[in-house]
């Protein structure tokens, strides 16, 4: 019994794996391409890091500095900006808001969707087909469309202007690409396991609960990577629905901080530091799997 | 599975057929007052709409094409370059990604501080090499669609990278194996193999292109406020009808049934440019 699930998974990491292991004979180092594309890529290395850099060193910098100096090493590693940021800015409830936010419609997506991705895969029942339908169609509603009647909804609601109805409306949206990524992950474990537990005398949750959901344990990693980021980064929904100082977001917050210091360039980039740091610092942790689920949606596995 | 359902059904479904609703009814801000029809759409076809209407379209397409063409043409060389394997290649990948992470808003303000027209590092730079008296691209009429259009790239390059080098990592072996027997150059099998056998991934990326380039918003938010200024040069569907719905920081008067008319518009192109462009493009695949 507990023998089984190991193999699976193993038979499932390979079907994965394929990706890295190609490498063709035919390429030649040093050829005149081969220097164009190195080229190429340091280029644009260049051109992603060095902006970070210069916004990072900017906010150890004042006003005046950036003025004089703007590409020279900042004079001092001059933490005024961030106390001034950190002290009269609200990120810390900003990021606070972000992450029960995320976190909060996160839970939803992933226990919701892995129950219907099961369902919708392991299961043959009559509508089976017009609901994986109905969720395809759940990708292609653009936020604009819905954002009024939410609005509207909300309201009624009493969920205006509150941390929930943002979690609500975003946990919605992410149950569509949960449910198409875990569907087909779900389809492709094999029916043996399923038997075998039968037999064993295992109730269909504790089939679901106990064997088939520890598999997509890597999928599931994907889907909240997936659905996280936009979350996490999302300007739309907050700026419509959150009105409350106390409530805003990330992204939202950082417009506000953007409107009140209007020149005082090193506060900006100082806060600017302060709201890319968490997600760059997260990224280059877990950068396979923020790629890996960036591109879930584009990508067949 | 219900739950799922329920939860699509009350906070997707319902609000999407209440968005259609919405556009047939005259609004006195958020009250629902008659029923007019197609009234709103018909607005949207006369002055003085028509004229605004046609302009946030025009600047959708315009930002359509320039990335399909840029951004995916820069990615489709990085991807190339990745697939090779050069040295370093863990690295490279890691930062072609990196700036994808970053919301459009964060870099949206990042741009906006470097070609700030008084305090900008960058704008200091070009004004002192091209000795300029002045460089403020974001607040030019003629620049600022280029410029956000850039930024974007900046941006988002990776993301077509990405989907590009794991078609190309799809590409069976063989078939490069039977083209170097062959005696093709490196060129030639780029060109004859991987372009014809990138067919998915290109769809791929030019639905996704389509979609966000029509849904374009928060960059052109961050940089020109909800009238994509300068001047409405950075106007776009999804500024209109969030003006239209919600009032902007001129007047905060709303309409909003032509808003939701616009909405309903902008879902309409996207449905439909997706739905073709994937038949169009899939005709073109190289089926194995």
């Amino acid at each position: 019994m507990n023998e089984r699930p190991g193999r699976a998974q193993a038979w499932l990491q390979r079907s994965v794996q394929n990706e890295s292991l190609l490498v063709s004979g035919i390429t030649k180092k040093h050829s005149p391409l081969s220097v164009l594309l190195m080229g190429l890529l340091i280029l644009n290395t260049i051109g992603v890091v060095a902006p970070m850099l210069l916004a990072l060193m900017s906010s150890f910098k004042s006003t005046a500095e950036i003025m004089n100096a703007p590409f020279g090493l900042p004079q001092s590693l001059n933490l005024t900006n961030f106390a001034q940021v950190l002290g009269e800015g609200n990120f810390g409830i900003y990021f606070r808001n972000s992450v029960l936010v995320t976190v909060g419609a996160e839970v939803i997506i992933l226990s919701l969707s892995s129950m219907a991705g099961y369902a919708l895969a392991r299961y043959r029942f009559r509508l089976n087909g017009a609901l994986y339908m109905l969720i395809l169609m759940g990708l292609m509603i653009p936020a604009k469309l819905l954002l009024v009647p939410l609005f509207l909804q909300l309201k009624q609601m009493g969920l205006l202007d509150s941390l929930w109805g943002l979690i609500l409306v975003y946990a919605a949206g992410g149950i569509p690409a949960g449910v198409f990524i875990l569907t087909g992950f779900f389809r492709a474990l094999p029916h043996a396991l399923e038997a075998a537990a039968r037999i064993d005398g295992a109730g269909e949750w504790t089939i679901f609960h106990r064997i088939m959901l520890p598999l997509v344990r890597p999928q599931l990693a994907i889907v909240a990577i997936y659905t996280a980021i936009p979350i996490w980064n999302d300007f739309l929904l907050p700026i419509v629905f959150i009105s409350s100082a106390n409530l805003k977001t990330m992204p939202q917050g950082l417009s506000v901080f953007f409107g009140e210091y209007a020149v005082n360039m090193g506060a900006l980039f100082a806060g600017l530091t302060i709201s890319a740091l968490p997600l760059i610092v997260l990224y280059l942790v877990l950068s396979e799997q923020f790629i890996k689920g960036l591109t879930a949606g584009a990508v067949k596995g | 599975m219900a739950p799922a359902i329920s939860m699509m059904a009350a906070f997707m479904v319902l609000p999407a057929v209440s968005a259609l609703g919405y556009s047939l009814y005259d609004w006195n801000a958020f009250t629902r007052t008659e029923f007019v029809g197609l009234k709103h759409f018909l607005r949207l076809t006369e002055p003085p709409y028509r004229g605004e209407f046609l302009r946030a379209l025009g600047h959708n397409t315009i930002a359509f094409v320039a990335l399909l063409m840029v951004q995916n043409g820069i990615g489709l060389m990085l991807a190339f370059a990745l697939y090779r394997r050069p040295r370093g290649y863990a690295f490279f990948r890691l930062t072609v990604f990196l700036p994808v992470i970053l919301s459009l808003v964060i870099a949206g303000y990042l741009w906006q501080l470097f070609l700030h027209p008084l305090f900008g590092p960058l704008t200091k730079l070009v004004m002192g090499v091209f000795s300029l008296e002045e460089f403020s691209p974001l607040g030019d009429t003629r620049l600022a669609l280029a410029t956000a259009i850039l930024i974007n790239i900046w941006r988002w390059v990776g993301f077509p990278t990405l989907v590009f080098l794991a078609g190309m990592n799809a590409i069976s072996d063989e078939i490069y194996k039977a083209a170097e027997l062959d005696g093709a150059s490196e060129w030639q099998t780029f060109t004859r193999i991987t372009l014809p056998n990138l067919g998915p991934s290109f769809t791929i990326v030019v639905i996704l292109t389509f979609i966000g380039a029509y849904e374009w918003f928060e960059l052109p938010f961050v940089i020109g406020g909800s009238t994509g200024n300068p001047g409405n040069s950075l106007d776009t569907l999804a500024l209109m009808f969030y003006r239209l719905s919600f009032g902007d920081s001129s007047s905060p008067a709303t309409d909003v049934g032509l808003g939701a008319a616009v909405s309903v518009v902008l879902f309409v192109i996207v449905l439909i440019g997706s739905k073709l462009g994937a038949d169009l493009l899939r005709k073109r695949e190289v089926h194995e």
